[in-house]
């Protein structure tokens, strides 16, 4: 058996963080782009649309991500494309935030006067420059707590892909267990390194709803 | 896509459906009554017990459940606590949903108002029948829409407690997919089936909560 200290613990610990790190990364920034396209959808003028973009949102809030990982692990060979635990992961992470990120998007849209509308019509301006120029500016900016607070729910999130077989943090961590069998030290650690990638982003979420509350 | 296993593996879907009703039903009392004492203990404990509640809600929050449920699962037993795996899940969620019910009922406490309690003192309740009767009634109301959302993400948490081997509805898919190699199918229906539970689940919780706590409940 091979021993291992703790340094080595650690060390492949955080080598495997990098992966959780990087899917988070590219989860976000995949689902803020989806997200994009759900909320134009949601806060369309056609009623169709309006209710599409409500069902897609109400799908992946309503089951488990679990699921919508197995679902995309073994639903997309099925489609004929080869697939591995990295896009199955990326994919399955990036429609889940889309939906929660164009709900939370949409609150911010709604929360602004019906003035801010008008106003940018009677400038002139036509509907996608209304909400390029004026609504989504300040619909971002008022959700930018929420957002936050939503981006420390997706790293946890991150966690799952271990399931589908993404080398990530979780599934590393397993793979020392059953080599060392120190569990309470190995899933210790792994809590302590989410804690620490989360924590921070935390306190920021709760000091921008501090700066949000005073203004 | 080929559906003819569907008839045969119903009554295991029943089954595993069964299972995650019976948790998320032990979770809902065990977390709430669990924050309850834990918003309280937060507001007018002794400062320590009140630190370490402080510390407890950010540790859960900010680390993800299915370490948590290794780390009891797996972890405990070196310790000599030894639990079965729904007795672990049991645990894991109500200790996670605890964490997040712990403030959404502080959030209630606070914003019943303080006159309500100079009321209820002045008639001569003693503050534990005050606390009781008069504060957490209407505290509960004020955040019950909250606690709905929180049971219901909590149900759909619950898919991960297969990972112990919980004989709930996520574990009985592992085990079908495997016997009639129909991965994406199985899973599909059993997605299905999480949807209808988490929107019969809400539709019980608001008529249910309108009933208990009166008009005026979404």
């Amino acid at each position: 058996m091979i021993e291992f200290t703790l340094w080595d613990i650690v060390r492949n610990l955080l080598l495997a963080t990098r992966w959780t790190v990087l899917l988070s990364l590219a989860a976000f920034v995949g689902g803020a782009l989806v997200g994009m396209a759900v909320l134009f959808f949601r806060i369309s003028k056609h009623t169709w649309s309006r209710r599409l973009a409500s069902a897609y949102i109400a799908l992946f809030q309503g089951t488990p991500l679990l699921m919508q990982l197995f679902l995309m692990f073994f639903g997309l060979p099925m489609l004929g494309l080869r697939i591995e635990p990295w896009t199955a992961a990326v994919l399955g992470l990036t429609f889940f935030a889309s939906a929660y990120l164009a709900e939370i998007w949409r609150s911010g849209v709604n929360a602004l006067p019906r003035g801010q509308w008008d106003a940018g019509a009677s400038l002139g301006l036509h509907y996608l420059q209304e909400l390029r120029l004026i609504i989504l500016p300040q619909a971002f900016s008022i959700t930018r707590a929420p957002t936050v607070g939503f981006l420390v729910q997706l790293i946890k999130s991150t966690a799952l892909t271990s399931i589908i077989g993404f080398e990530e943090l979780v599934r590393t961590s397993n793979a020392i267990n059953n080599a060392t069998f120190e569990p309470f030290k190995v899933y210790g650690l792994v809590a302590l390194i989410f804690f620490l990638m989360c924590f921070p982003l935390t306190q920021y979420a709760r000091s921008l709803e501090k700066r949000a509350a005073v203004r | 896509m080929a559906f003819a296993w569907l008839p045969g593996a119903l009554g295991d879907i029943a089954h595993g459906a069964a299972t995650t009703i019976l948790l998320i039903a032990v979770t809902t009392l065990a977390g709430t009554l669990l924050s309850i004492l834990g918003a309280a203990g937060r507001r007018n404990g002794p400062l320590l017990l009140r630190h370490a509640i402080a510390w407890y809600v950010e540790v859960m929050r900010n680390t993800p459940f299915l370490v948590q449920l290794f780390f009891i699962f797996f972890g405990l037993p070196s310790l000599g606590i030894r639990l079965d795996p729904i007795l672990a899940a049991m645990l894991a969620m109500t200790l996670n949903m605890a964490a997040y019910t712990i403030e959404i009922v502080g959030a209630g406490l606070d914003a019943v108002p303080g006159g309500q309690t100079e009321a209820a003192l002045a008639l001569g309740l003693r503050p534990r029948q005050v606390f009781v009767k008069i504060v957490l009634p209407q505290a509960l109301k004020i955040i019950y829409p909250a606690l709905t959302s929180q049971i219901v993400i909590m149900m759909l948490e619950s898919a991960v407690v297969s990972q112990i081997a919980v004989r709930e509805l996520t574990y009985e898919a592992d085990m079908l997919q495997a016997r009639t190699f129909r991965s994406f199918e199985t899973y599909f229906v059993v997605t299905l089936v999480y949807l209808a539970m988490s929107m019969a689940l809400r539709r019980l919780l608001v008529t249910g909560g309108r009933r208990a706590l009166g008009a005026g409940v979404s």
